[in-house]
This record gives C-alpha cells, structure tokens and sequence, in this order.
C-alpha cells in the first residue's frame, strides 16, 4: 500500500477492490434506500462525504490518538460528521430526509467508514486518505446506483422519475414488476451483479471448500 | 395493554424484522452465519444487546434530549433546551459504553455465557441493528414498556433469520453453485428467498 499512486488509490476501490461486492462491506443500511434512484443518489452523495472527511480527520491526527481507545475516536468524528450530513439534509432536503428515515443515521455503523478510517486513513497521510475516502464511497455509490437504476426501471417504469418504459396504468404498454420494489429484488440484483463482476475478474472467485469427487457424478444416467 | 404488548412484538419479530426486512445488521449477517452454532451464539448476544440499550437509549432520550426534557433539572429556562440534535452521538456512545460494560460484567460473574459470546460481543458495537432498534424506537415515539418489548422482539427476528441462513448455508455447502456465485453470491439470492418468505406475514394486521 506504500506505493499507492492517487490515481490508483481513487479508482481501485470502485471496480477491482470494490467494498460492497468483493469486502462485503457496508451492505447494512445501503439496500433499503435504492427502490428510486434519486434516493439512493443522495445516500451515495452522503456517505462519499461522511467517509472522505472521516478519512481525512483520522488521518490528520492519526499520530496523536492512542491505540487503546482509536475506535472511539473514530466513531466519535464519525458520528459528528453523520449529524452534519443529517442536519444539512432535514434543512435543504426535508422531504428526501424523511424518506430515508434511520438509514442517514446507520452511516455511522456502515462498515465501509469505519472500516477505511482503521484500515487505511490510521497508517496514510491526509491527503491520500481524502481520496481513499473519496474512492471507496464512490464504489459504495456506483453499486447502489447500479441496483437503483435496475430497481426503479423496473418497478415503476422510469428513471430518476422520469418516465421510460410507458407503464400500463397510464396507457402505456410495460407491466410494471411490483416484485422490484419490494426489499427482497434488491438481494437479486447484488447477488447477480457479484456474479457478473466476477466472471470479469475470476481471480476473485471463492473457492468452493466442498468439491465433488469425480465419479460420483452419475455419468452413466447421462 | 397485553395485546397491544404481543401484537407489538410478533411485529417485531416477524413483519419488521430487521434482517429481512430492513437489511439492518447485514455485514455481520453475512459473515457469521457459516456455522448454526456461531450463528446462534451472535443472535443471543445481539437479542441481549438490544434488550438492554433500547429502552436504555428511550431513557436518554426522554430525560436528556427531547425538546423540553431537562425540565426536571429545575434549571432557568431548562424547558426551552432540545438537544435532539446530539441523539446520534449519544446513542452510539450509549451502545458501546453498554457493549463493553457487559463485556467486562460477564467475563467476572458469567464467565461461561463470556466465553460463548466473547468473540461476538465487540463486533456487536458496528452491527446497525442495534443502532438501527434505537432509531427506529426514536422515529416512532415508543414510551419504555414498548421500547423494551421492541427491543426484545427485535433481537430475536434477527437471531432467528441468522440462524436459519447459517441452516441453509450448511446444507448449501455440498451443492454445485456456478464459479461466480460460489460463497457471497448465493449467499444474496438465498437472503433474497428468505426475505420473500418473510415478506407473507407483512399482510397480518395485529
């Protein structure tokens, strides 16, 4: 990690070293919040701040703070940064702070933000870690847009409230699948999205701990 | 006052549960849930985590940072303060003070229960169900009999979702998954069945 180009440190998490997807990080409070895309635009928005700036702070006193009680500190910068966020959003966004209830507040148990202020931001300078911070959140906001784009097309049809496929109620010709509205497609959808990434990447494949001996295949039957 | 109890905490257990309903607590869900007896001993740590800091966070909430709440203090103008705006950072100090208290509490007195829940009790701290109980104790005004029965019934949806995904996982090790799905992948659609199972009681009115 001593190495990291910025270039490299912004773009690897979003594609190659993907939080959600490959460190199953984060997922918690993400999939609730993507059944419409502009939802999930402001969760992205929200937690790439919350994570560059809580990056950015731990990584500036990283020196300073004593390793028995780091989690606190970190939770601490993180939980204010939270409350900026949630503040900003209830002023300027009212009607979108409400729709995205508790899941503003549960950044602050989101994996991803802890899980970069310890892993990179407590061992790198500020800088870098502004853009670790900056990169991981965009992955976490690339796929949360990937599985809100799919969910609202669709569920109802359209694309950031724009109509796309004319929906039958108004005339139009598409059925609206009211399944991918519903929490359970978001699963679906992660869970295919891991699939196609990693037929992209296979060396991140997991091995399989129980492999079938050969001939217990019943090749006969075939 | 007993119905509304009960229907409140089959609520909670089933049509609200934070697993499946809510993706709440999802790192841990995924990660722990390899082997039924981990799976079970992180859901009783998380039903006992919950059960105590809800009702203590409603607590906190009602005497400390409601608008209005430090009238007690008797203090001029004490009416007028509303520290709601600290509700985060003071739940999520409450859930990890608690988390290690109980901690230390088990390992002197229940050193049995310490040593079967001891690897899961700090992970507890970053699961957003706990924060997540609180908030939406928070958002929905539960008084303190209510909030210890959510917090209760809420736990233990959680537990029992872990415990039957970890059923299904162990099963799921000797079937032939393709190369990509293998572990994370299959672990989602499984999750995703489950929640529509999970989804039918959402029409039971309670």
């Amino acid at each position: 990690m001593s190495a990291a180009t910025p270039k490299g440190v912004l773009l690897t998490p979003i594609f190659k070293n993907n939080p959600i997807a490959l460190q199953i990080l984060g997922i918690c409070s993400a999939l609730a919040v993507t059944s419409s895309m502009s939802v999930s635009l402001v969760m992205a928005l929200a937690v790439i701040a919350v994570t560059a700036f809580s990056n950015l702070f731990v990584s500036l006193i990283r020196k300073n703070i004593p390793s028995s009680i780091r989690i606190i500190v970190q939770m601490t910068i993180i939980a204010s940064l939270v409350i900026v966020v949630d503040q900003v959003l209830k002023a300027f966004a009212y009607e979108m702070s409400k729709q995205l209830s508790v899941f503003v507040g549960l950044i602050i148990t989101n994996c991803i933000v802890m899980g970069r202020a310890e892993g990179f931001a407590m061992q790198n300078g500020p800088v870098m870690s502004f853009l670790d911070g900056i990169g991981n959140g965009l992955g976490y906001g690339m796929i949360l847009m990937v599985v809100g784009f799919f969910r609202e097309l669709l569920g109802s049809g359209s694309v950031f409230g724009f109509t796309v496929l004319a929906p039958v109620q108004d005339g139009g010709w598409y059925v609206p699948n009211g399944l991918m509205l519903l929490p359970p497609s978001a699963f679906f959808v992660i869970g295919l999205m891991i699939w196609v990434i990693r037929s992209f990447h296979p060396e991140q494949v997991e091995e399989n701990q129980f492999v079938m001996k050969e001939n217990t295949q019943p090749k006969e039957a075939v | 006052m007993f119905e509304h109890y009960l229907s409140l905490f089959i609520a909670a257990v089933f049509v609200e549960n934070m697993a499946l309903a809510f993706f709440l607590g999802m790192c841990t869900f995924l990660a722990v849930s390899k082997k039924v007896s981990s799976a079970i001993g992180l859901g009783i740590a998380v039903i006992v985590v919950l059960t105590i800091t809800v009702p203590v966070n409603n607590l906190i909430l009602t005497y400390l940072l409601e608008e209005g709440a430090l009238t007690w203090t008797g203090l001029e103008g004490a009416e007028n303060i509303d520290l709601s705006f600290l509700g985060l950072l003071s739940y999520i100090g409450v859930i990890a003070a608690l988390v290690q208290i109980l901690e230390m509490f088990l390992d002197k007195y229940v050193p049995a229960l310490y040593n079967a829940l001891g690897v899961f009790l700090p992970l507890i701290t970053v699961n957003c169900a706990i924060l997540g109980g609180t908030l939406f104790m928070v958002e929905r005004n539960y008084e303190f009999g209510e909030s210890v029965i959510y917090g209760f019934g809420a736990g233990f949806g959680w537990a029992l979702a872990i415990a039957a995904l970890a059923g299904i996982r162990e099963k799921l090790k000797y079937s032939d998954v393709p190369a990509g799905l293998q572990g994370l992948g299959v672990t989602f659609i499984t999750v995703g069945l489950m929640s529509l199972g999970f989804m039918s009681f959402s029409g039971v009115q309670l």
